[in-house]
């Protein structure tokens, strides 16, 4: 009899992969033991979700071998990774939206019959439903299922195919805290039961409240592994930016102006034809970051393509510094100093393929400064203005008669906010402007929206990261399923508790307590 | 009744080449690819059959001849739009031309030959209820067929393992690939099924519909096909509804030609196309107004598992 400590479950060793002109991962090495959540932490673009599509077998590894309980095994396609009980959620849910729950479940189920026993796969369902605490109708259509609703879905399907090691891919980024919360306590269940968890993230307090081990990974490489007693939300930092990081955000109390937005009523339709933004009503004012605060997906965009007049409205009104807006055409919008930073930069914000200098142009080109009879492109103007946009902005390029694809997704958003804000803008709508950028990158862009709001701009910002939108916001409004929840006057006096709450559609009005008399709370309840 | 009765068994009749183009376009385009080579497809298949047919006398052998034909061209497709990557329209519409070229130079000696080909096989009992009887069970077995066609494709599509993948890898094929499962088999399989029904569709014409050979043939019910699979929401069902609704308009016109009318024929010709344009139109319209009838997610965008910026 050996006395040798069990093999781990997962055991990953000098795994390489590149792609087109890139390492992804150069060298990494990981262990998962059975009854551990390992964290893999690292910025967008460490390689955490390459190496997990590795572990699946989504993508196959460079070099590098992978061992499942002491035994190596090679994954040519996810069905040997599937049968080697590996399951992942995947950060994009892996779900076919047009189907029901317990279709999703089924999909690739080898042990069916060629007629699908549908009520055996929906008792199966149900019992792990009942056995983690995760509930959701198993007849309901993807599409119609929030996107905490749809991870659900997701960790089912693994579970259903009985995964011994369950991936993670950035779960909680679109999740309210008590989502957070309540996948944490599925975690715990999983984890009792002696499988292994993988869970990836970038948010360093949840990773330190979940994890047992966390192994952080830079630029494609193994930073280090260590045990969670030994981190620190600063070490943690530290190792994954390679330098020292500061929190906090400067940011001083202004004293806002009047009002230069105002939404009233709208309602807005979204791809499916489905009503997004319900009756909508806001007041943007000068000198202002209204934060709005929601879980992905619940209008948020819609509502923002409307405010910019790049999306019809089905009703409402828009009004920009007293100017009715609503049914005009986008330009007429620009012309009143509407300002767009949309979340998909590279397929609304910029034309990627079209070099810096015409992206600089591109929604301003018919003004008198930038053509030659009101007709020709003066080029030279343009040439002339991108270059200081480029240097106030900081945003490195190979030249500004390269196309726009070469920079990277830091720069290429420095170059979407020196497009947008140079000419200070009276309303300025953006929408995730930090997502998926590192973290001087994120400190940049922060720190450049509140100075537009210091120079007199009404910013709207739009984020489903609360921290986000904690440290930069006035105001903070909560959207819930196109409706507003309400409006908290006072940043500092929201919890997190509470916004999560408003997030999951609880509106502000039932905050209130009776017992307090009025003016004593510092929020104000939907009108 | 009596001045019905033949318009909807003829109805049937010249709607059931369309039917089996639409079905199989439908199985095609639920995995994701477009095929609008139909017409090339059917032509081939009618042209194949034919000869066959001609040269053995049993119009079975042309059937299945006509199948496997539809299935090797659409391997062609096939390859091009999973494999390659190609553009689905160019590469349909290549194949178009192919069949319409390559049957028309092939089929040279065949033009003005005859075959026996199928006869009407009425079932009994079935025939003899009044109205339904004469419309629908006094066919041949072609048509038959088809009915248990639709039938099965309805219970495979929606109610079967298979039929679950087929819909998933037209909607997202990531996820098929994901959950370990070939999106690219699957579409190859498809795509040529798909194939091989166009062309009976085309075979159904020289063999029980005309039961000769002509250049050009189908006069473009392999482009109807595609727009009645629109029509149709990709549910085999519907594409009945779709199918006889085309014959119909098109034996009413030959109807009214036949009673002697001033009306000038070859606009009395065009009303069946005429009518597939305004069905479009309509449900193009009701789209628009928030009515879910969306084609597949993916048709038409090839996939490749490590595309990567």
């Amino acid at each position: 009899m050996s006395l040798s400590v069990p093999a781990p479950l997962v055991m990953m060793r000098g795994i390489e992969k590149s792609f087109v002109g890139a390492k992804a991962n150069s060298d990494i090495d990981l262990d998962l033991r059975r009854g551990e959540v390992h964290t893999l932490l690292g910025e967008n673009g460490a390689g955490k979700s390459t190496l997990m599509n590795i572990l699946s077998g989504l993508y196959t590894p460079d070099d590098g071998s992978i061992f499942i309980e002491g035994e190596e095994r090679k994954f040519r396609t996810p069905r040997d990774a599937i049968s080697a009980g590996i399951g992942m959620v995947h950060q994009h849910f892996m779900l076919v939206p047009t189907q029901t729950v317990w279709e999703n479940v089924a999909l690739g189920l080898e042990d069916q019959p060629f007629s699908l026993d549908k009520n055996s796969i929906i008792a199966k369902v149900r019992d792990i439903q009942e056995r983690y605490g995760i509930h959701v109708d198993p007849h309901a259509y993807v599409w119609q299922l929030s996107i905490g609703e749809q991870q659900r879905v997701a960790i089912i399907k693994t579970l259903y195919r009985k995964a011994d090691i369950l991936i993670l891919d950035e779960p909680t980024s679109v999740l309210t805290p008590q989502e957070t919360k309540a996948l944490f306590q599925t975690i715990r269940q999983i984890r009792q039961e002696k499988h292994g968890v993988i869970f990836i993230s970038h948010k360093l307090d949840e990773v330190i409240d979940i994890s047992d081990r966390i192994t952080i990974l830079r630029k494609g490489r193994k930073v280090a592994t260590i045990p969670v007693q030994n981190a620190s939300k600063e070490s943690l930092a530290e190792m994954m930016v390679g330098r020292r990081v500061v929190f906090q955000i400067g940011k001083t109390l202004q004293n806002p102006g009047k009002v230069v937005l105002k939404a009233k009523d709208l309602v807005v339709r979204g791809g499916r034809g489905i009503v997004c933004v319900d009756k909508f009503s806001l007041e943007l004012r000068q000198r202002e970051i209204l934060g709005l605060a929601g879980v992905s997906g619940n209008g948020q965009e819609e509502l923002c393509d409307a405010l910019a007049g790049i999306r019809q409205i089905d009703d409402g009104a828009i009004v920009v510094d007293g100017v009715e807006l609503q049914g005009k055409p986008s330009r007429e919008f620009q012309k009143k100093g509407v300002s767009y930073i949309p979340a998909d930069r590279i397929g609304t914000g910029l034309v990627t393929g079209m070099n810096i200098r015409e992206n600089i142009a591109l929604r301003k080109y018919w003004r008198k400064e930038f053509t030659r009879f009101r007709f020709f492109v003066h080029w030279e103007n343009i040439a002339g203005r991108t270059g200081q946009l480029v240097e106030r902005y900081s945003v490195v390029n190979p030249g500004l008669g390269f196309p726009a694809r070469m920079l990277s997704g830091g720069n290429l958003q420095k170059l979407m906010l020196a497009r947008e804000l140079a000419d200070d803008p009276r309303v300025v709508l953006a929408v995730q402007p930090s997502w998926g950028l590192d973290v001087s990158a994120t400190l940049f862009v922060r720190e450049t929206l509140l100075e537009q709001r210091d120079r007199g701009s009404g910013v709207l910002l739009v984020s489903d990261d609360l921290e986000e939108i904690l440290s930069l916001s006035d105001r903070i409004a909560v959207i819930h399923k196109g409706k507003l929840m309400g409006i908290v006057e006072d940043p500092d006096s929201a919890s997190e508790e509470q916004l999560g709450l408003m997030m999951a559609g609880t509106s502000l009005a039932e905050f209130l307590p009776d017992d307090v008399p009025p003016g004593h709370v510092p929020v104000r309840a939907v009108p | 009744m009596d001045f019905f009765v033949p318009i909807l068994a003829a109805a049937v009749r010249s709607g059931t080449p369309i039917l089996y183009a639409s079905l199989g376009e439908i199985l095609t385009e639920r995995s994701g690819v477009q095929n609008l080579g139909l017409e090339g497809l059917m032509l081939m298949g009618a042209f194949s059959g034919f000869t066959v047919t001609y040269s053995t006398g049993n119009p079975w052998f042309g059937v299945v001849t006509a199948f496997i034909v539809g299935i090797a061209i659409s391997l062609v497709h096939a390859f091009l739009s999973v494999s390659v990557g190609a553009n689905q329209i160019v590469s349909g519409l290549a194949v178009t031309m192919f069949g319409t070229g390559a049957s028309s130079l092939l089929g040279r000696k065949m033009i003005g030959l005859t075959i026996p080909g199928f006869s009407k096989v009425p079932i009994p009992f079935l025939s003899r209820i009044p109205v339904f009887g004469p419309v629908f069970f006094e066919h041949d077995p072609l048509v038959y067929i088809s009915y248990g066609l639709v039938f099965f494709l309805v219970w495979f599509i929606f109610y079967t393992r298979p039929g679950l993948n087929l819909r998933a890898v037209g909607e997202s094929p990531v996820v098929v690939d994901a959950m370990g499962l070939s999106a690219v088999k699957l579409r190859y399989f498809y795509t040529m099924i798909g194939g091989g029904l166009a062309s009976v569709g085309g075979a159904y014409m020289s063999l029980a519909y005309t039961k000769m050979w002509g250049e050009g043939m189908t006069a473009g019910r392999g482009w109807i096909a595609i727009a009645i699979v629109i029509f149709a929401v990709w549910h085999p069902a519907r594409a009945v509804l779709g199918a006889y609704l085309f014959g119909g308009v098109g034996a009413m016109q030959l109807r009214i030609q036949a009673a002697g009318t001033s009306f000038p024929a070859p606009v009395l010709m065009m009303m069946p196309y005429i009518f597939t344009i305004l069905v479009l139109l309509v449900i193009s319209i009701k789209k628009g107004r928030g009515i879910l009838i969306d084609s597949p997610g993916s048709l038409g965008i090839p996939y490749s598992r490590e595309e990567r910026g």
